[in-house]
């Protein structure tokens, strides 16, 4: 296997972009990082594109293609290839490009994540993110997507003790990091009240537990390590990818509240990168609802089971704190165009080893982590970058 | 949803009277029914039976739906739990024939024969399992 190294990153603005469509947002952010990394298109040995739902959202497949082609890389026949795991597709889309260099096959990988939430209406939008949980014996009975979180949430509440206010914090402190992104959908603090006395959508979740429906595409270019000099001199490695899967549907699961997908992926990138999770100094974990975050924290071995709620009650989480989770303002606040998340994960975490967080820079961050999690925890994604 | 009636007709067995099946190798029993048993896999092969489950159970988790899917928005708030059925096998399903407030974890549930959904005002409608509070 050979090492990988980010040599570049791309994101456009997050939210609803009602002048951008599917393809000029991929466009825009593969174009960013790609001059990022200094790189032109004949250098590119080939592309992944993650995208959830593409055919739902826009009505459009076959979008690997369509990318290259947006890219204006049509004349070079890049092979170009679509990856989906719903809301983890981005991640996939990184470990595929990751895995084609480590392999030896490519040299240089442009990895893509776009979404084009908004051009449905929003019953349409929840809809098609409930396609991600299993349509015959879950979704056909009414249970909707924030309906399985807040069913996590509640056996979580009864199990461990977790409260709404703890639950909340998650978002107010995910906001108070957005509000310092220019990149962000909501770019404004919340208060806990707000959170805890916000229209209920699934109980205990209300609409400021959830993450919104967000238009946003991201890039990042990957490179065999050995060449990497050509193009930059300030690489970020990537140590480790793990990947994990689980029943598709929750009441299927070990344990409503443990989502084993990420355990599993996690170890994997852990032992990859001979590492320990107070090794970690910084994560961006996928809070497409508030407990998905308490769970993350868990599950990825910073915290015990069941105290995901105490540590961030005890600020352990935030900016300042020993380890500053969802810098970015994770979905909550940044947006979650959900095929782009995963990519724009490590685009954050690129960007704080690079030390160009700007108000977001966490001091001395050498290793980060990015957990991508697909449905309500089939599929999960984890990523280890180094700076170097 | 999506797939029109031979979609739910071909799951009616499963729909309408909960038939599971059982590994012949290690009597665990799953529902919905299994191509093979995640346990025994290739030892289970063409030893799955199908069984018919009791329908009684406990709910392990719950949630209130406040915003429901097209198909459902009438029925809002409803709520929607996970019920560990007797026979081992957890189910998703709504709660009926109670207040919302009195769904709880730990609950004594059996199944009970309702509506679920329609295609439309016209179209087919689609009959299945909800559970319902066991009177003592």
């Amino acid at each position: 296997m050979r090492d990988v190294v980010v040599i570049g990153v791309g994101l456009t603005k997050f939210g609803e972009l009602w002048d951008k469509s599917f393809r000029r947002l991929i466009a825009e952010a593969g174009s960013k990082a790609i001059l990022d990394a200094n790189i032109g298109g004949k250098d590119i040995d080939a592309m992944y594109i993650g995208s959830m739902s593409s055919g739902r959202f826009v009505g459009q497949e076959h979008v690997g293609a369509l990318v290259a082609d947006a890219s204006g890389f049509s004349h070079l026949h890049i092979p170009a290839t679509r990856v989906e795991g719903a809301c983890a597709s981005g991640g996939l889309a990184i470990r595929e490009g990751y895995l084609s260099i480590a392999s030896g096959m490519n040299d240089i990988v442009v990895v893509g994540g776009v979404e084009k939430m908004n051009d449905v209406g929003g019953n349409f939008a929840t809809e098609t993110l409930a396609t991600a949980a299993d349509q015959e014996w879950e979704a056909f009975f009414g249970v909707t997507f924030p309906g399985l979180y807040a069913m996590i949430a509640k056996r979580h509440m009864h199990e461990y003790g977790t409260t709404k206010e703890q639950l909340a914090q998650v978002a107010v402190k995910n906001h108070a990091n957005g509000a310092l992104n220019p990149y962000a959908q909501y770019q404004r603090e919340i208060t806990l009240e707000q959170v805890l006395n916000a229209t209920m959508v699934a109980r205990p979740l209300g609409l400021l537990d959830c993450s919104p429906v967000t238009d946003g595409a991201a890039s990042v270019v990957l490179c065999a390590a050995e060449k990497a000099k050509e193009f930059t001199d300030k690489p970020v490695k990537i140590i480790a990818s793990g990947q994990g899967s689980d029943t598709l549907a929750l009441h299927s699961r070990r344990d409503i509240c443990t989502l084993d997908a990420t355990v599993h992926a996690a170890k994997m990138a852990y032992k990859q990168a001979n590492l320990t999770p107070s090794d970690i100094d910084l994560a961006e974990v996928h809070d497409c609802f508030t407990i998905a975050e308490i769970c993350a924290i868990e599950d990825l071995g910073f915290v015990e089971k069941g105290q995901g709620g105490k540590a961030v009650e005890n600020k352990i989480t935030t900016l300042d704190g020993s380890l500053p989770v969802n810098t970015s303002g994770g979905l909550k606040s940044k947006g979650h165009p959900v095929g782009a998340t995963g990519v724009a994960q490590l685009v954050e975490i690129a960007q704080q080893l690079r030390r160009e967080a700007e108000k977001r820079q966490v001091k001395d961050a050498r290793i980060g982590l990015a957990h991508n999690i697909g449905g309500s925890g089939a599929t999960c994604t984890v990523h280890i970058l180094e700076a170097m | 949803m999506a797939g029109g009636v031979a979609r739910f007709w071909r799951e009616i067995p499963q729909r309408y009277n909960i038939i599971g099946n059982k590994c012949g190798s290690c009597e665990r029993v799953f529902f919905p029914p299994r191509e093979a048993c995640p346990h025994c896999r290739r030892k289970s092969l063409g030893k799955m039976e199908d069984i018919k489950l009791s329908g009684k159970g406990e709910i392990i988790t719950y949630t209130i739906i406040h915003v429901g899917p097209e198909a459902f928005k009438e029925q809002v708030p409803y709520p929607v739990a996970i019920i560990k059925l007797e026979e081992g096998p957890q189910i998703t399903a709504q709660i009926v024939d109670c207040n919302i407030d009195e769904v709880k974890i730990g609950m004594k549930v059996e199944n009970t024969f309702r509506r679920i959904q329609e295609d439309g005002y016209t179209g087919a409608i689609y009959y299945g399992y909800k559970f319902k509070p066991v009177k003592e």
